[in-house]
C-alpha cells in the first residue's frame, strides 16, 4: 500500500484502494464487496436508481459540476432508440490526474458504477473513451472489462436480472477537445473530435444520434458506494450544497504533492499547508489555480479564504472545475505560467471556430512577446479586450478557458506584467 | 404554421423551421456570414452571424437557430456589431492582406465586411502563419493564408458532389483545407463550384487567374448551353471577351451550382474571325459584301426565281426559340418542307448527387426541346454528324442557321436553286452558299431557350456583335414579313409573341411571365432519343 502520500485528513472512499495492485483483480473486488451494489441496482427499477442518486446530490465531477441525478432524468423514459452511457475518461486538463489513478487502481469500480449508470438511463451499451496517452490505465481497464465479462458481470443477462450491457473501452488518439463531451462524440463515431453545436442537446441526439449520457469517471466510481449506501449516507460528507468527496490533484510547490480525497468544502489552504505538508523550501505562497488550468488564479489572500467546494470557490472568483490545485511559491513566473497554459490551448483549439482559432495563438503570441521583453502596456489592453471577445461566442467553452487565466493574472498580478515590460523597454527592446 | 418575431424592429412571419438568418432576409437584413451557406449543412463555425437575442444568455449564431414566436432579435446592435468586430479583427490576425493580387478582390466577403464593419486599424503586431499555395488538381488553386475555415468546399465535396476529396487537416490556428494523397480534385465533375462559394481568395480558378479584376467585369445573366438542363448563369465579360461564366441561383433549375462541363465552354464564344458583313456570291467563287437592305432584296429575289417548291432548313440547337420560330415561320412562307437539328449527345448524364435534379444532360445543347416544340426533327448521330444526305444535294431553297456544317463537304448545298447560309463563322460547306448572312451568339443577343424539362428561359445580351452581324430572328422576321401579312418583329419579345402564335406550347407566355427565373411550356415535354 505504497501510494506515495496519503493524510489522515483524507476520507479515502474512491481512493481506498490506491497503491494496491490486487484491487485490480476482479476476484478481489469482489471479495472486498464489489459488484454488490450492481447487484442491487439491477433489482431496482431506473428511475428508482436516478432518485437514489439525486437524493446523494452527487454533481459531476468533470468541472461543470451538474447534479448527475438530474443529468440522468434527462434521458427519454421510453427506449424508441439505443441509449448509450459514455464514461468521459479523456482526462487531460493541466494538472488533473485523478481519473487516470482511479482506472489504474480500481478499474471495477468504475465499470460498477458504468453498468448502474447504463442501467438508470436505460442503456445497452457503454463507452469508456479512454484519453490515448493512458496506457497502462487502458491496459488495465481492458483486462478489467475482459475479467468482468468472464464472470458475468458485463454481456447478458447480468444477475439473472434479465438485463444486457455491454462496455467497450475506446482508447482515444490524445486531443484535449476529445474531452468536451459532443467532441468526444464526434471522435467515438471516427470523425474530427469537433464539439458540436447544442441544441440538439446529447440526451436528445448524442453518440451515434441516439440519447446519451455523458459521466466523468470519478462521477461514475461515486456510483457504487452512493447505491450501496444510500443518499444519505453520501450527503454526511461534504456541504449541503456540494456533498461527498472528491479527489483534490495537488501540484506544484508543496512538499507533498498528490491525489487526496477529501470532502467538498475543505479549506484550499489547510489543504496546502496540513494536508500537503506544507510549501516547498518555506517559501511564500503566491498564487492557487484550484480547479485545473480552465479556472481564474487566486492570489495567497484569496486561497486563505477559499473552501473547495463549488460555492466557495466561486465566492473568490474562481472555479472548482476538476479540483486540480495547482499550487505556485513566490518564485513561480506568473507571466511563463500563463503564457505556458494558454500555449497548451493554442495546440489544442480544434479550430473550428474564428476567436477561439485565431485568438488562442494571437494569444499566446502576445504573452511570449511580453515574456521576452517586447511587450508594451497597450498589450495589456489587447490581451484583456481580446480575450473578452473569445467568451461566450463560440461552440464550446475551450476559448472561455483562455481567458480566464490570462485575465485573472492580468488583474492580479499586473506588476509581474509591467516588471517585464519595464525591463524590455530600459534594455531598449521593445 | 407561420411564426411571427421581431428583428431589428420589424414584425416579420416566417414559416416555423426557418432560421433567423433566413428571417432577417426577408426584411431585406444580411447577416454576414462565411461558413452558413443555403445549399448545405451548416456548422455555425464562423461566429460571424451571432446575433443578440433578448432573453438569452449569449450571442446566438443565426444560421441554425430556428425563429420563435415572440422572439426578439437585433442584428445591428450594439453587441452584434461588436461581435462581428471583433470576430472580424480575428479573421485578420493571419490573413495575408494581398488583396492587390488577390482575383477575389473587388468580390471578398472579408475584404466587404471589414471595410463595412471591421476595426480602423488591425492590432496584431505578430508574424504571420504562412500556409503557401497548392494545386488541389482539376481547375483550382488554393491560397492556404487567404482561407478563413469555413469549410464550405469541403462540404460542397461532401455533401454536394457526395465525392470527398476535401478536409482539414491538423487543428487549432494550423488547421488548414487539404486533398488526400495526391488525387485531388481531378477527375470531378462539379468542382468549379467550390471557387464560386468560397467567401475569399482561398480557393481560384486556374483559368480565372489573374484575368481579370472583379470590378472590370459586366455581369449579364444568361443561359449555359453546354446541355439542356438550361443552367442559369451569369456571362462575365470584359474588352467585349467573356472571361468566365458563373452560376446564378435559380432553385427550380440549378439552385446555386453549375458543371465543369459548362463553365469551361466558353472560349466559343469569344471566336475571331466572324462573318461580319452579308455576302452575296457570284456563282464563280467571288462574293461581295453589301448592305443588309441589298441582301435581303436579292435573297427575295432569288426566292421568287427559285419559286415555291420544298424547302429544306438545318438548325442549330444553340439557336434560341425565337430564332428557331422565325426559321420554320420562314420555311412555311416558301412553300413548306422539313427543317431538321443535329446535337450532340453524350453517353450518360452526370448527376450532382446532393441535387439530384442537376444534372450534365445527354444533349450537349441549350436548346433541343425547344427545337422539337416549334417543330424540327432531330437527324445525324450522336456526335451531331451526318443526317444530311437529303438536305446536301436538295434542288430546292436550302436555309442552314448556326449548324457550322463540319463535317460536310465543300459540294453541300450544291444543287441548291437558292442556299441561304446563317451563321457566324465562314465553314467548308458554305462555298456554294448564294447568301451569306452574318448572325449573332446567344452571348449577343436577348432570346429564349427551353431547357429538357419545357422551361423557357431567358438570356439577355453580355457583348457587342461584330460588324452587321444581326439576331437571327430579326432577319427571318423581316423576310417572313414581306412574304406573308405577317408584322416584322422589332424586338425579341416580338419574335416571342409571334412564335406563340404559331406554337400552341409558346402561346400565352410572355417576356414578362419569364422574368429571369423562366416558366414552363404550356403543354407536357416528351424528349426524344430518351
Amino acid at each position: 500500500m505504497a501510494y506515495p502520500y496519503v493524510s489522515d485528513r483524507e476520507v479515502r472512499i474512491l481512493s481506498k484502494y490506491f497503491g494496491d495492485p490486487k484491487q485490480r483483480h476482479v476476484d478481489t473486488y469482489v471479495e472486498r464487496g464489489g459488484y454488490k451494489a450492481l447487484e442491487k441496482a439491477l433489482g431496482m427499477g431506473p428511475d428508482d436508481v436516478v432518485d437514489v442518486v439525486k437524493s446523494s446530490g452527487l454533481r459531476g465531477r468533470g468541472g461543470a459540476g451538474f447534479p448527475t441525478g438530474v443529468k440522468w432524468s434527462f434521458m427519454p423514459k421510453e427506449q424508441r432508440k439505443p441509449h448509450y452511457l459514455l464514461c468521459n475518461a479523456d482526462e487531460s486538463e493541466p494538472g488533473t490526474f485523478k481519473d487516470r489513478e482511479l482506472m489504474r487502481w480500481d478499474p471495477h469500480q468504475l465499470i460498477e458504477g458504468c453498468l448502474i449508470g447504463a442501467h438508470a438511463i436505460r442503456a445497452q451499451h457503454v463507452y469508456i473513451y479512454c484519453r490515448g496517452e493512458f496506457f497502462e490505465a487502458n491496459q488495465v481497464l481492458a483486462r478489467a472489462v475482459e475479467d468482468a465479462y468472464g464472470k458475468g458481470y458485463i454481456g447478458e443477462n447480468i444477475f439473472d436480472s434479465g438485463h444486457t450491457i455491454d462496455v467497450t473501452v475506446h482508447q482515444g488518439a490524445g486531443a484535449y477537445i476529445c474531452g468536451e463531451e459532443t467532441g468526444m462524440m464526434n471522435s467515438l463515431e471516427g470523425k474530427r473530435g469537433e464539439p458540436r453545436i447544442k441544441p440538439p442537446f446529447p440526451a436528445a441526439v448524442g453518440a451515434f444520434g441516439k440519447p446519451s449520457t455523458i459521466n466523468n469517471v470519478e462521477t461514475l466510481c461515486a456510483i457504487p458506494h452512493i447505491v450501496a449506501n444510500g443518499g444519505e449516507w453520501y450527503r454526511q460528507y461534504g456541504t449541503e450544497k456540494s456533498p461527498g468527496t472528491k479527489l483534490f490533484c495537488v501540484s506544484g510547490h508543496v512538499n507533498k504533492p498528490g491525489n487526496y480525497e477529501l470532502p467538498l468544502g475543505f479549506p484550499l489552504i489547510e489543504l496546502i499547508e496540513d494536508v500537503c505538508g506544507g510549501m516547498r523550501d518555506g517559501n511564500a505562497l503566491k498564487a492557487v489555480i484550484p480547479g485545473g488550468s480552465s479556472v481564474p488564479l487566486i492570489n495567497a489572500e484569496e486561497a486563505r479564504a477559499c473552501s473547495l467546494d463549488y460555492e466557495g470557490c466561486l465566492e473568490v472568483g474562481t472555479m472548482l472545475g476538476c479540483a486540480s490545485v495547482i499550487v505556485m511559491d513566490e518564485t513561480a513566473d506568473i507571466v511563463k505560467q500563463v503564457r505556458r497554459m494558454v500555449d497548451f490551448y493554442a495546440h489544442e483549439s480544434c479550430g473550428q471556430c474564428t476567436p477561439c482559432r485565431e485568438g488562442t495563438t494571437w494569444t499566446a503570441q502576445i504573452l511570449r512577446r511580453i515574456e521576452n521583453g517586447k511587450g508594451t502596456e497597450d498589450d495589456l489592453d489587447t490581451l484583456m479586450e481580446m480575450t473578452q471577445n473569445m467568451v461566450g461566442t463560440t461552440i464550446c467553452v475551450l476559448s472561455d478557458s483562455v481567458a480566464a487565466p490570462v485575465q485573472s493574472s492580468i488583474e492580479k498580478f499586473r506588476d509581474e506584467y509591467l516588471a517585464l515590460i519595464r525591463r524590455g523597454e530600459r534594455m531598449g527592446v521593445a | 404554421m407561420p411564426v411571427t418575431l421581431t428583428i431589428d424592429g420589424h414584425e416579420v412571419t416566417v414559416p416555423k423551421g426557418t432560421t433567423i438568418l433566413e428571417a432577417a432576409k426577408r426584411i431585406g437584413q444580411e447577416v454576414p456570414h462565411y461558413c452558413y451557406h443555403p445549399g448545405m449543412s451548416s456548422p455555425a463555425m464562423c461566429r460571424l452571424c451571432l446575433v443578440e437575442v433578448e432573453g438569452a444568455p449569449k450571442p446566438i449564431p443565426s444560421c441554425v437557430t430556428t425563429v420563435m414566436d415572440g422572439q426578439v432579435v437585433h442584428t445591428q446592435s450594439d453587441q452584434a456589431k461588436s461581435n462581428r468586430q471583433a470576430v472580424l479583427e480575428f479573421y485578420l490576425v493571419n490573413h495575408p492582406l494581398d488583396c492587390p493580387i488577390c482575383d477575389m478582390s473587388g468580390e471578398c466577403d472579408l475584404q466587404d465586411y471589414v471595410h463595412e464593419e471591421g476595426r480602423e486599424s488591425g492590432r496584431s503586431r505578430e508574424p504571420k502563419r504562412i500556409f503557401g499555395r497548392d494545386d488541389f488538381g482539376g481547375d483550382v488553386l488554393f491560397y492556404g493564408d487567404r482561407c478563413v475555415m469555413c469549410t464550405r468546399c469541403v462540404r460542397f465535396m461532401s455533401e454536394v458532389e457526395q465525392d470527398s476529396r476535401l478536409t482539414v487537416v491538423e487543428r487549432g490556428s494550423r488547421s488548414v483545407i487539404d486533398t488526400f494523397f495526391d488525387e485531388g480534385l481531378d477527375g470531378t465533375h462539379w468542382h468549379g463550384n467550390i471557387v464560386d462559394i468560397c467567401p475569399v481568395g482561398a480557393l481560384v480558378s486556374k483559368d480565372f487567374l489573374h484575368k481579370a479584376r472583379a470590378w472590370d467585369l459586366e455581369h449579364t445573366p444568361s443561359v449555359c448551353t453546354s446541355c439542356s438542363q438550361g443552367c442559369n448563369i451569369e456571362l462575365h465579360t470584359r474588352d467585349n471577351l467573356v472571361q468566365r461564366l458563373k452560376p446564378r441561383e435559380n432553385l427550380d433549375v440549378n439552385g446555386w451550382w453549375m458543371c465543369d462541363h459548362g463553365r469551361d465552354n466558353y472560349e466559343w464564344i469569344n471566336q475571331g474571325g466572324r462573318i461580319e458583313a452579308p455576302l452575296i456570291r457570284d456563282g464563280n467563287g467571288g462574293s461581295k459584301a453589301v448592305a443588309w437592305k441589298e441582301a435581303l432584296t436579292a435573297l427575295l429575289e432569288k426566292a421568287g426565281d427559285a419559286g415555291k417548291g420544298t424547302v429544306r432548313a438545318v438548325a442549330s440547337p444553340l439557336a434560341s426559340n425565337e430564332d428557331l420560330g422565325a426559321l420554320k415561320a420562314l420555311v412555311d412562307a416558301l412553300g413548306g418542307g422539313d427543317s431538321v437539328f443535329r446535337s450532340a449527345r453524350a453517353e450518360q448524364e452526370i448527376v450532382l448527387k446532393g441535387f439530384p435534379s442537376l444534372a450534365r444532360r445527354r444533349d450537349l445543347a441549350a436548346n433541343t426541346t425547344g427545337a422539337e416544340l416549334v417543330g424540327l426533327a432531330r437527324t445525324g448521330a450522336d456526335d451531331a454528324s451526318g443526317g444530311l444526305d437529303e438536305v446536301s444535294g436538295h434542288g430546292g431553297v436550302l436555309v442552314v442557321l448556326g449548324d457550322a456544317l463540319a463535317d460536310q463537304d465543300a459540294d453541300f448545298g450544291k444543287n441548291a436553286a437558292l442556299y441561304v447560309y446563317l451563321g457566324s463563322h465562314e465553314s467548308a460547306a458554305s462555298a456554294h452558299a448564294d447568301l451569306v448572312l452574318p448572325v449573332t451568339t446567344f452571348a449577343e443577343q436577348e432570346g429564349t431557350f427551353t431547357n429538357l424539362s419545357g422551361r423557357v428561359q431567358r438570356f439577355w445580351p453580355g457583348l457587342e456583335a461584330p460588324g452587321m452581324a444581326r439576331p437571327p430572328w430579326l432577319i427571318l422576321g423581316a423576310l417572313v414579313a414581306e412574304l406573308t401579312e405577317a408584322e416584322a418583329p422589332r424586338s425579341a419579345a416580338d419574335a416571342f409573341a409571334a412564335l406563340g402564335g404559331r406554337v400552341p406550347a409558346f402561346s400565352g407566355l410572355t417576356y414578362d411571365d419569364l422574368g429571369d427565373r423562366g416558366a414552363v411550356v404550356n403543354e407536357p415535354v416528351s424528349i426524344s432519343g430518351d
